[in-house]
């Protein structure tokens, strides 16, 4: 175990080092500059910005002082567009809103997809497993860009149950219909791979033993068959993470969260490099980190798998 | 899965007497492939034809055809899928003739550059003329809906055929070649897999920004493309690691055909079940991403629309026009619903063995 994890982390940082070099090449190789705006700027001013910033040297040294000061101190530089802050602090301050709802759908995802996907394996055919899929078909298809309008037009703008944006901290009224419209894809997914997964194992042979030895329904499912048939769900994780960072972006951009993803689409729009390079980075040190974690879960789950 | 036995009589009668099927790939999803021999070779339609006084046999593809003629999902999916596509690509035209109006038609006229609500006329009063209304600069909305479902009904297909053309051959060299080239190129397809595409996508998207409309589509094109391909990579290297040593990969081997050959005249051909199930559920995973980028405003660009752009533009002000958002979000998620749909059951019908 402790060799597929040193093993793993060899690969994972070199892999960083790869996404933060991808993502400077083609923010350098991109046409235009980060200080064009509408006006033309005077060949002196230009000169100085250009000094300042450190473009007048050769591409390589740029190169190296950046990951350098990545590499050396996880320092990312400061923000251009937001001046004076460095991208260190605007992570730090807009990681807590994106890790809040991100947590919060896929933890209801997980409660309301378990439940659901159950439900519908342990009647397999019957009215309650079609309603159940046809649901999950729905979640899977609407997108959450479209759903989450839909939430608001309906449960804001209508009955004027909930605030329709805003970001208020946790716990919060203004978290429900954001966490909601997160969570209908993950749901959706849970439901349906819960379902394939209890199927599978409510066969075998030692949930056949489990109910001849007179555990009842409920010990069945809930000791025994669970632990085997979520195992789908649980290396669904893996790729769930990387769409929840994609959810976020839209549900921040439609309820006005100040979160990670807004900030990375506003950077990218403003060509604001560091913050560009340091929140890529960020999110695939997390991402990576959390596939290794859902790697050790799964082999800890599941005593066949060994790595 | 021993206790898997054959379902369909059509199964029984198919198989030769003294052929039985590879038991390391009895599990996989290609063996109902490959234990049809005439689909194995590309002449055995002969083959089959000449017996075909013997025993009266269904070819693999009638046999899944009719499976997928029993799910009615998937029959509502195909039908819903096929009229769409008819509509987006006809009704524009239909329009036009009707009524004059195209997608970007803009009215001259200051007092239509307004949003009109659907089955209104500029005056308040009933009229067909804009069946689903018009958006904030008085478009007609159905038009531009249809011409969106052009557009993105062609990146999920162009798309998907770029992933389809690289996944392939990708998995398919890995999985015949094997050893030390296949774990060289199946370890940079899990590098790709764990890297965050989508946020690479973005950049790239933003900062390459086209200027003109056609320019964003064909970066939109390589962005998905190049990054939808991995998971048909590795499932059509499963399917090749169970298929490289079967007789007639032998035969072709013996009579001396070149590998490339052998991995595409013999071996790829064989993979086509699964490739189609995973291509059919990538056109909607591919539309969702452009509509996804398009909604950030990254994907297709004015006066060209797609869905996503035309929810994007919806959501401006869906407290006051609901219907610019909710028409283009019930088209997408109607496509995106059938396609589903029908990818599951084709599934189903091409792979009965992972059916529950």
């Amino acid at each position: 175990m402790l060799r597929f994890i040193i093993r793993r982390l060899a690969i994972t940082v070199p892999t960083i080092l790869v996404v933060i070099t991808i993502t400077w090449g083609l923010v350098r190789l991109a046409p235009g500059n980060f200080y064009i705006g509408e006006k033309k700027l005077p060949p002196a001013v230009e000169k100085n910005i250009r000094e300042k910033y450190g473009l007048d040297k050769p591409w390589y040294q740029q190169y190296g002082r950046v990951m350098w000061n990545i590499v050396r101190h996880l320092d990312f530089g400061t923000s251009l567009k937001y001046e004076g802050q460095s991208v260190n602090t605007i992570i730090a301050r807009s990681l807590p809103v994106s890790a809040t709802v991100g947590l919060l759908a896929y933890l209801l995802a997980l409660l309301v997809g378990v439940t659901f996907g159950t439900l519908a394996a342990l009647k397999p055919n019957s009215p309650r497993d079609y309603g159940s899929m046809a649901m999950a078909m729905l979640g899977i298809s609407i997108p959450n860009f479209v759903l989450g309008p839909i939430l608001v037009l309906i449960f804001s703008l209508t009955l004027y149950w909930l605030p329709p944006s805003r970001w208020n901290g946790f716990p919060s009224r203004s978290l429900i219909l954001p966490v909601l419209t997160l969570s209908g894809l993950y749901m959706a997914y849970i439901a349906r791979l819960t379902r394939a997964g209890m199927l599978e194992v409510l066969r075998s042979d030692y949930i056949r033993t489990a109910r001849s030895k007179g555990l009842s329904e409920r010990q069945v499912v809930i000791r025994h068959a669970l632990r085997g048939g979520l195992m789908p769900v649980v290396s669904y994780t893996g790729p769930a993470l990387a769409f929840l960072i994609t959810g976020t972006v839209v549900v921040e951009r439609i309820f006005v969260l100040p979160g990670l993803g807004n900030y990375f689409i506003q950077a990218a729009l403003n060509r604001d490099e560091p913050l560009i390079i340091g929140i890529v980075a960020f999110i695939a040190i997390a991402l990576l980190l959390m596939n290794l974690l859902v790697d050790i879960a799964y082999a800890y789950l599941d005593p066949r798998i060994r790595y | 899965m021993n206790d898997e036995q054959p379902r369909h009589p059509d199964e029984l009668e198919r198989e030769e007497p003294g052929l039985t099927p590879d038991p390391a790939a009895s599990y996989t999803h290609g063996d109902l492939i490959h234990t049809a021999p005439e689909f194995a070779l590309a002449d055995a339609d002969v083959f089959a034809a000449e017996r075909s006084d013997v025993i009266k046999g269904t070819s693999l593809w009638r046999d899944a055809w009719r499976r997928l003629l029993k799910n009615r999902l998937a029959v509502f999916g195909m039908i819903v899928v096929v009229l769409i596509t008819i509509a987006s690509l006809i009704g524009p035209f239909i329009i036009k003739k009707l009524t004059g109006l195209t997608p970007d038609y803009i009215p001259t006229d200051a007092a239509l550059l307004k949003s009109i609500p659907p089955l209104t006329a500029p005056d308040g009063s009933f009229s067909w003329l804009h069946p689903l209304g018009t958006d904030t600069q008085g478009r007609d909305m159905l038009a531009r809906i249809l011409q969106g479902g052009q557009i993105s009904l062609m990146v999920g297909v162009i798309a998907t055929f770029v992933s389809l053309l690289i996944g392939v051959s990708w998995g398919a060299t890995a999985g015949y070649l094997g050893g030390r080239i296949d774990n060289l190129m199946m370890r940079f397809v899990d590098v790709l897999y764990s890297l965050p595409y989508i946020v690479i996508v973005i950049v790239l998207l933003a900062l390459f920004r086209s200027q003109t409309g056609w320019g964003q589509i064909i970066l939109l094109f390589i962005a998905l493309g190049s990054v939808s391909w991995l998971t048909m990579a590795r499932i059509v290297r499963g399917q090749v690691l169970s298929l490289k040593n079967q007789e007639f990969v032998l035969a072709a081997k013996a009579t001396g055909v070149s590998t490339p050959g052998i991995i595409f005249r013999h071996i790829v051909p064989n993979t086509l079940g699964p490739v189609i199930v995973y291509a059919t559920l990538t056109i909607p995973t591919v539309m969702l991403i452009e509509a996804f980028l398009s909604f950030l405003g990254f994907g297709v660009q004015p006066p060209l629309a797609s869905w996503g752009s035309l929810v994007s533009d919806g959501i401006q002000n869906f407290g006051i026009f609901p219907w610019q958002l909710v028409f283009p979000g019930l088209a997408m998620a109607l496509t995106l619903f059938s396609l589903n749909f029908l990818g599951d059951g084709l599934r189903d019908a091409l792979d009965p063995q992972t059916r529950n």
